[in-house]
């Protein structure tokens, strides 16, 4: 009898986990799906104008053959200036609110503002730097594409590098302070040690953020059809190029926005594997 | 706040020892987490090349003790001492006492072992670099007196190079015991520094006290009542943050003067 009531109960059980389980599996499949679609589809439309013209000529005027390599190497300086201007801003930062100011009223106005900023519309940040950059200058300039990228960089590092520093474990902290180390070498030599692999993938996820970003460019950098180093001058950058491209009724330009957005997406993606290799690896020897 | 044993306090005082040097000496000791007082007019010493063991049941002030004698309290707000500590005479809470230069004189291993994410070579070599300037040579030969001195250089000497965090959890506290010794202190604090370890590890250590006390002033707490008899020439027994009863371990493990040690010791503390 008892049994019986057991077994009953036990198959009750069986059907309400199988029917959660289709429930998540199904949930999970219906997200991935769209995304291979979106992915499917970038590759079979961007692979065809792959060729080595993309990579070694300028943005062409419409109806003539060209490639993209102003607006490649435009998002690459402006990538490297922003995570140039932004980590290390974002690291201090971080490192105050986990290790200085981790008691303090500062480090909880400053987290809760992060994390606004953090959230915020990048199209409103590109006003913003047009703003104060742009508006004063009275030109669109690489700069102010730079400082407005910066300004996403920021909030992920200062995030990142406060989280991972939080992790490190105090024990650690008084061993080395046991030893007679200053706090700023603690920190140096033995918090950022413990929290690199951490730290570095937060710069690496900041980067990804940024690489996809048009709304804040095209404000700032705008776009420039030919090469240029001039960071007093517009830049080229594969985002901005790609949304005035595939909105063109020309066919050439289409195709290089599908292969441009296929290089974004290549890029972000190997960024994120990297990003996920450092953060598996607990301690980096 | 009223304590159960207030009346006792005189008792505290410590036997007078002939022919002993205070390395160490806390006099009217008070400890404040914010308002709550956690040691009371707590009076003791530390012998110097002797070995005193800090016995009592969980929270009794043991480890808080330790921890004012190198101040790594200090990294802490709301924690606070008053009273003296007398290192060499000098009272080191004195607001003008170089910390850093303090806890390279006491040095402290903890609980847990807590190799810093380096080479085993660096883990030695990272407190050296502080204050010294050695030779690569010199630091090489610091490096394995540390290591021997510590017990672990038979076993990690082919692979120097290998990270801290690949040894086992005993060998790692020696490693963290060998680190501490590396910079030549005067006083060596071990806060519960085998009760994450087995027994050969455990007895690894305590062989390894017996021969560091030729050099150094040392102090261990431990929950573990034959282990400080074993190691120890000196016991303070504390109870809700007093120090209770301090005396030679000989004494107080077999002739206690206090009710209250007698009863711990024997286990029918209530």
């Amino acid at each position: 009898m008892a049994a019986a009531v057991a077994d009953a109960r036990y198959s009750r059980r069986r059907r309400t986990n199988f029917v959660a389980t289709a429930l998540s599996i199904g949930a999970a499949g219906f997200g991935l799906t769209w995304l291979l679609l979106i992915l499917v589809v970038l590759v079979v439309k961007g692979v065809g104008g792959l060729n080595l013209a993309v990579f070694t000529e300028m943005t062409p005027p419409p109806g003539a053959a060209g490639g993209l390599l102003n607006p490649i190497v435009g998002s690459l300086i402006l990538t490297a200036l922003a995570v140039a201007f932004g980590t290390p801003l974002g690291i201090l930062a971080g490192t105050y609110m986990a290790e200085y100011g981790r008691y303090s009223k500062l480090t909880m106005v400053v987290r809760f503002i992060n994390d606004i900023l953090l959230s915020a519309p990048s199209i409103v940040i590109g006003l913003f730097v047009y703003e104060i950059m742009v508006a004063r200058m009275g030109h669109f300039s690489a700069w102010a594409g730079a400082v407005a990228l910066a300004i996403l960089v920021i909030p992920v590092v200062v995030r990142t590098t406060e989280d991972m520093l939080l992790l490190v474990p105090n024990t650690l902290r008084e061993a080395s302070t046991a030893l007679g180390v200053p706090r700023w070498l603690v920190i140096r030599d033995v918090a950022y040690r413990a929290a690199r692999a951490g730290i570095t993938t937060g710069v690496l996820l900041a980067i990804a953020r940024i690489t996809g970003e048009t709304a804040p460019l095209l404000f700032t950098a705008l776009n420039n059809q030919f090469f240029s180093w001039n960071l007093n001058a517009p830049m080229a950058s594969l985002p901005v190029v790609i949304f005035q491209f595939a909105l063109s009724p020309y066919s050439e330009w289409q195709q290089l926005a599908w292969t441009g957005a296929l290089l974004i997406t290549a890029a972000v993606l190997g960024l994120s594997i990297l990003a996920r290799m450092l953060a598996s690896k607990k301690v980096l020897p | 706040m009223s304590f159960a044993i207030q009346t006792d306090v005189k008792e505290q005082t410590p036997t007078p020892a002939e022919g002993l040097e205070e390395k160490v000496a806390v006099r009217h000791l008070n400890f404040y987490y914010g308002e709550y007082r956690a040691l009371a007019d707590n009076n003791v010493n530390l012998y110097k090349n002797k070995v005193t063991a800090f016995i009592g049941p969980s929270g009794c002030g043991k480890s808080t003790l330790l921890r004012i004698l190198n101040r790594i309290y200090d990294l802490y707000p709301n924690q606070r001492a008053d009273g003296e500590v007398l290192l060499d005479g000098e009272n080191i809470l004195r607001p003008s006492q170089d910390v850093n230069l303090l806890r390279a004189k006491v040095g402290m291993v903890f609980q847990k072992p807590t190799p810093f994410p380096m080479t085993i070579y660096e883990n030695i070599a990272f407190g050296v670099r502080l204050y010294e300037k050695p030779s690569k040579a010199d630091l090489d030969a610091r490096v394995e007196d540390a290591l021997r001195r510590g017990a672990i250089w038979d076993e990690v000497k082919d692979k120097l190079d290998a990270s801290g965090l690949s040894l086992s959890g005993g060998q790692q506290q020696r490693l963290c015991i060998a680190r501490t010794v590396a910079i030549r202190p005067e006083v060596i604090l071990l806060d519960e520094p085998c009760s994450a370890l087995d027994p050969i590890s455990t007895a690894k250590i305590e062989e390894l006290i017996d021969v560091l006390k030729r050099d150094y002033t040392i102090a261990i707490v431990t929950h573990n009542m034959q282990q400080a008899a074993r190691t120890s020439d000196y016991t303070a027994f504390m109870y809700l943050g007093e120090l209770v009863e301090f005396d030679n371990t000989t004494q107080m493990f077999t002739n206690p003067r206090m009710e209250r040690t007698q009863d711990y010791i024997t286990g029918r503390f209530g």
